[in-house]
């Protein structure tokens, strides 16, 4: 879905433009994009490296481990593919919290790490687990308690009453969290049944086409066939 | 409320930054080795988005300045004016998953030009508040680890974007209406 959108985007770019005569104005886009995602990355550089190197001290002194067993179990019930005390909690935990708070800077970094840990826990590193998908779905719904940015703005503007929006935001991205986190559910269950038989069988064409990955495509992920919920390759920790 | 969360997130990091040091050594971790020795990681990490962030980042520029964007709100457009929705909001349903920067910066043209305390302006900074930037956040998390095949991710981050706007709109349309 992601190659669809991307090509979607850049073909639709062209036939605009070709349409409106704007042919220079999209080479200048196209560079200036590409200018904008270094800009963005190093951007990155210094939160990210300040962040993992404090958060490499907590996971050292077991800080990561205790959040995990003190705060896990609910966070828990959204991964239950994910081993209890596993450090992927503690970052989960940090990111959400980070969130909830408004530390986008925070968030990221800690984000990533979480994502570096279930990466251990997968069992074929190109594929997205379900504990990766519920863990993005979480963070591209945004749990937000304070838009701290946005106040900011509004008071900049002679807002009467600038925090007035903290009530509607907290309602707004509760209801696509919900949205979110059912979604996911509702994906992870499915990825999680046998396959169908009227799928056709890997091999086929439709298949093959993808030809970057030299495992058999399309197979459905091992995790957690039942209640033990976890991957065959999860333990060791 | 609202202070006690604003003096929590100003407290928050510099708190982190002295509690996790002096833990770690009162349980005997040396600190600052483990610190660069973690640090390292991040430039890496760093370093290794920067072709997923160009790549989605250059579709969306080259998306917007080609009036592709435009083309594609003209048409969704007399759809929500019939539903009673201002439709100016209706650009940051489109904006919002595909450029934080972006939609951000439209945000705030709608609060400058409309007030901030007008019915356009609080369903502006509702829906910019209330979810995040889908392909940025997906493309940085999954990058930074190399997941090529992203499986339903994308659709229930859209999804949750899609639920999110129409939620800040009704939100706002029985709060303030």
């Amino acid at each position: 879905m992601v190659n669809l959108i991307w090509l979607g985007m850049i073909v639709l770019s062209f036939i605009a433009a070709a349409a409106t005569g704007r042919m220079d104005e999209l080479t200048k886009a196209a560079f200036d994009g590409a200018q904008t995602g270094v800009t963005v990355c190093f951007g990155l550089i210094s939160v990210l490296v300040f962040w993992m190197g404090l958060m490499r001290i907590a996971e050292d002194a077991g800080l990561l481990g205790k959040l995990a067993a003190l705060l896990g179990p609910a966070v828990r019930r959204l991964f239950p593919d994910v081993p209890k005390d596993h450090p992927a909690i503690g970052y989960i935990m940090s990111n959400m919290s980070a969130n909830l708070l408004g530390l986008g800077n925070a968030a990221t970094p800690m984000g990533i790490k979480a994502m570096q840990e279930l990466q251990k826990l997968n069992p074929d590193p190109k594929t997205a687990t379900p504990a990766m998908c519920t863990l993005l779905a979480i963070n591209t719904s945004s749990i937000t308690l304070v838009p701290t940015t946005l106040i900011a703005i509004r008071m900049n503007f002679g807002s009467a009453n600038p925090a007035e929006i903290v009530g509607t935001t907290i309602a707004a991205t509760a209801i696509a969290t919900g949205a979110a986190l059912l979604a996911d559910r509702w994906y992870r269950s499915r990825a999680l049944r046998p396959p169908h038989r009227s799928d056709p069988p890997a091999g086929l064409p439709r298949t093959t086409r993808a030809g970057r990955s030299r495992r058999p495509a399309e197979e459905p992920l091992p995790p957690a066939a039942g209640g033990s919920g976890r991957p065959p390759h999860a333990e060791g920790g | 409320m609202y202070a006690l969360v604003t003096t929590l997130s100003a407290w928050m990091i510099p708190a982190m930054i002295a509690f996790i040091p002096l833990y770690a050594a009162y349980r005997k971790v040396p600190v600052y080795e483990t610190f660069v020795e973690g640090a390292k990681d991040g430039f890496g990490t760093a370093v290794g988005l920067i072709p997923h962030l160009v790549g989605m980042i250059t579709a969306i520029s080259m998306f917007r300045a080609s009036g592709a964007m435009d083309l594609m709100l003209a048409a969704v457009k007399p759809l929500f004016e019939r539903l009673g929705v201002p439709s100016e909001v209706v650009p940051l349903g489109l904006l919002r998953p595909i450029t934080g920067a972006g939609s951000l910066a439209y945000t705030t043209d709608l609060i400058k030009t409309y007030g901030p305390d007008s019915m356009i302006g609080r369903i502006a900074s509702t829906i910019q508040g209330s979810t995040d930037t889908t392909l940025y956040v997906l493309t940085v998390y999954f990058g930074a680890v190399g997941i090529r095949r992203t499986r339903y991710a994308l659709k229930v981050g859209l999804f949750s974007d899609l639920v999110g706007f129409v939620a800040a709109i009704a939100v706002c349309m029985i709060v303030f209406g």
